[in-house]
């Protein structure tokens, strides 16, 4: 009687399973294709991404190696100290200038020391050997220790960034002949320095603690002033969006009635994360500077930009990962008398908390890496001093990583190229931490559930 | 007179009312999920709610502990009284009415806590102990009552969410009993176990009746059969039919009940 409503085997004919039939061998093509597809995307992903880091690498880590020339410097007291007092204050009045010839009498009296003949040196060629960084270096140190003065002392001076190229493969002998900050006996004394012992390249460590440098020395550029700047903005971003964020996301997901209102303050949300940072840099510009009259360049500024930009980027993961939270854990919070906000943050934060704090790191992350909204509000300026200390350093004029990397690029001679690959590793390495300390938080936080 | 002054205190309390309904209705949106129900809930007593699924009987389950109340869409009209006191008053706060009222869920939901923290954080958040002894104290009686002391009492600090489904379920038992409620509701509380533990659950529902007012909704009719005294028959809204487990079963006055407990709907 229902025989008939069931299609039967007799109506396709049986086929053997050892082989496939034209419409499973089709099925398996597209899958395959797929696949390939999926494989081919990666490849190029992955081809793409060690291109990146081939080329940043190989640009940027000379910036963390760096010449320098070790040569016995006598302090005269006469050129240092004419009243011979050893007062602080008049040895102030000795000018960089002074320190500058020291340093060339002492390479000349190392040249001749040695016997080093080089044919065609000019004068230039031998004071242009150390950098103008390296004078001011030694007034320093004299000022921080007045006794070296009348001593003779061996100083490790910077060279200068053409012969530092020299060594990293940036300058030839024949692109010297055509330079007018470097020559070929120039480098060659180099070399007969370097024979002698005298001259290394060695690791740079005052990359990373040193300030930014003029157009003349890039050999003295580091990011010091950039890492600090940054770092004050990370703190005002976690000061300021970090608890605004999560606690904005609580509000909406776990309290906030469902109305018009709420729906038209979740689209403005979302909407927010994805507009421009230049917008909120201008916004920061006619808000922070202009009418609130906050400093320019000052990391408080571009860290208030930055809490702007980062606060939807943290409302939004926070209240996934609190609307992850299965419903059934605030039932049985419920159900056992606690109230909303207890079973809220006895329960349902805890779970919520390794989501949270991931939104919370990769928004940071972000925040860190922006350039866009701090060209305009004055932080790509030259800046030379180091902030103070918090809080009265979050109003000192700064710099940040990513603006810096800017600023370099912006310069002609090539050695700050390297620099500026040099402070993309740099950054590179921390937005690498922040993650990696996302990831870790996420491991020890999570619970099985 | 005297005599009948005795047997009426007597009647009083056989029959002692906990829960008083009286024209409760219940809407989600449009939706009339609850129509006119007249109840009254006696203590010391089990009282199963039956019915086809969406026929309302956890809806006014969960209106006994305003559960309810956190459904946005969700209005309750009508009165419902525990110990004559209506708990829909302005004034009632649910919070504490929900530390009265105790509720067990259809599927096991321990907290991703210790065993111990599980039983223990009602007691913590309504202050029912004043040091960590009389804490252990209560701990280990709401464990024994909800007959689970002898398998976990080894590993009180292993997580809650490590035990079998059975065991998670009794786990919950144990956490509603340790806030020393009057009521306890079970939305269908075995819906999620295999016999075995469902025979565990029930057994101990039995044990439970000595002291509290239980209400419990079930899909089961023999599980209502076997556990309850009192039985409320919901239809589409409607409380159908609502009396003795046996007179439901074995004499029901109404046509849909004696269709719905022989299998003919549902």
């Amino acid at each position: 009687m229902s025989d008939a409503s069931f299609p039967t085997a007799a109506k396709t004919p049986r086929t053997s399973l050892l082989a496939a039939d034209p419409r499973t061998r089709k099925r398996n093509a597209a899958e395959a294709r797929f696949r390939a597809y999926g494989l081919a995307a990666i490849a190029v992903a992955l081809v793409m991404l060690v291109v990146l880091l081939v080329t940043i690498f190989s640009g940027g880590i000379g910036a963390f190696r760096q010449t320098y020339l070790t040569i016995p410097v006598t302090l005269d007291a006469a050129q240092l100290d004419k009243k011979g007092n050893r007062n602080p204050e008049d040895i102030k009045k000795v000018l960089t200038l002074t320190y500058g010839k020291i340093l060339d009498k002492a390479l000349d009296a190392a040249i001749a020391d040695k016997g080093i003949q080089v044919a065609g040196l000019s004068d230039k060629d031998l004071s242009g050997l150390i950098s103008k960084e390296a004078s001011a270096d030694l007034r320093d140190r004299v000022l921080a220790d007045p006794g070296l003065i009348g001593q003779t002392i061996e100083a490790r001076v910077l060279v200068n960034g053409r012969v530092d190229g020299y060594y990293k493969g940036r300058v030839s002998m024949e692109s010297a002949a055509r330079d007018a900050n470097t020559s070929p006996a120039q480098l060659e004394l180099a070399d007969a320095l370097k024979a002698q012992g005298m001259l290394a390249t060695a690791w740079n460590w005052s990359f990373l603690t040193s300030p930014d440098a003029s157009d003349q020395r890039p050999e003295a550029a580091g990011v010091g002033v950039a890492i600090l700047g940054s770092l004050y903005m990370m703190l005002v971003v976690l000061a300021l969006a970090v608890p605004i964020g999560v606690a904005a996301a609580i509000y909406l997901e776990e309290f906030a009635p469902r109305n018009r209102w709420t729906d038209i303050i979740e689209v403005n949300i979302s909407n927010l994360a994805a507009v421009p940072s230049i917008v909120f840099g201008i916004l920061g510009l006619a808000a922070f500077i202009n009418f609130a009259g906050l400093p320019q360049s000052a990391p408080i500024v571009g860290g208030l930009v930055l809490v702007l930009m980062t606060l939807p980027r943290i409302i939004i993961p926070a209240r996934a990962a609190l609307k992850a939270v299965p419903p059934s854990i605030r039932d049985a919070a419920l159900g056992v008398g606690a109230s909303r906000m207890q079973s809220v943050f006895h329960h349902v934060l805890p779970l919520a908390t390794p989501g949270i704090l991931t939104g919370v790191i990769l928004g940071m992350a972000q925040a860190l890496g922006e350039t866009a909204p701090l060209l305009l509000i004055g932080m790509v300026a030259f800046v030379k001093n180091f902030p103070a200390a918090p809080p009265e350093g979050l109003f000192d004029p700064a710099s940040a990583l990513p603006v810096q990397v800017y600023n370099w690029t912006q310069r002609a001679d090539p050695a700050f190229v390297e620099r500026a690959s040099g402070a993309i590793i740099v950054l590179l390495a921390f937005l690498l931490c922040m993650n990696l300390f996302a990831i870790f938080l996420r491991r020890k936080f999570e619970r099985r559930w | 007179m005297n005599d009948m002054r005795v047997a009426e205190a007597r009647m009083q309390q056989q029959t002692d009312t906990k829960i008083s309904a009286r024209g409760v209705q219940v809407h989600y949106g449009d939706k009339h999920a609850l129509k006119d129900v007249n109840v009254d809930i006696l203590d010391k007593t089990v009282t199963a709610f039956i019915g086809p699924s969406g026929c309302g009987k956890s809806t006014f389950l969960r209106c006994i502990n305003r559960m309810n109340d956190t459904i946005d869409i969700c209005r309750v009209a009508g009165r419902i009284a525990l110990d004559g006191e209506d708990i829909y008053d302005r004034r009632v706060d649910p919070v504490q009415l929900r530390a009265r009222v105790g509720m067990v869920f259809q599927k096991p939901n321990p907290f991703p806590k210790s065993i111990y923290d599980n039983v223990a954080y009602g007691p913590r958040i309504h202050g029912l102990a004043r040091n960590r002894a009389e804490l252990d104290e209560i701990v280990e009686k709401s464990l024994r009552g909800a007959a689970l002391w002898n398998e976990v009492k080894d590993r009180l600090n292993d997580p809650g969410t490590g035990l079998s489904g059975g065991q998670q379920q009794r786990l919950c038992i144990a956490r509603a009993v340790a806030t020393q409620p009057e009521v306890l509701l079970m939305d269908e509380p075995c819906s999620a176990l295999d016999p075995i533990a469902t025979g565990q659950i029930e057994e101990l529902i039995d044990q439970l009746r000595t002291e509290f007012s239980l209400v419990i909704v079930t899909h089961s009719m023999q599980q209502a059969a076997r556990v309850s005294q009192k039985t409320a028959f919901f239809h589409l809204g409607n409380l159908v039919e609502y009396g003795s487990t046996e007179d439901i079963f074995t004499n029901p006055r109404d046509p849909r009940t004696e269709s719905y407990i022989s299998g003919r709907i549902g």
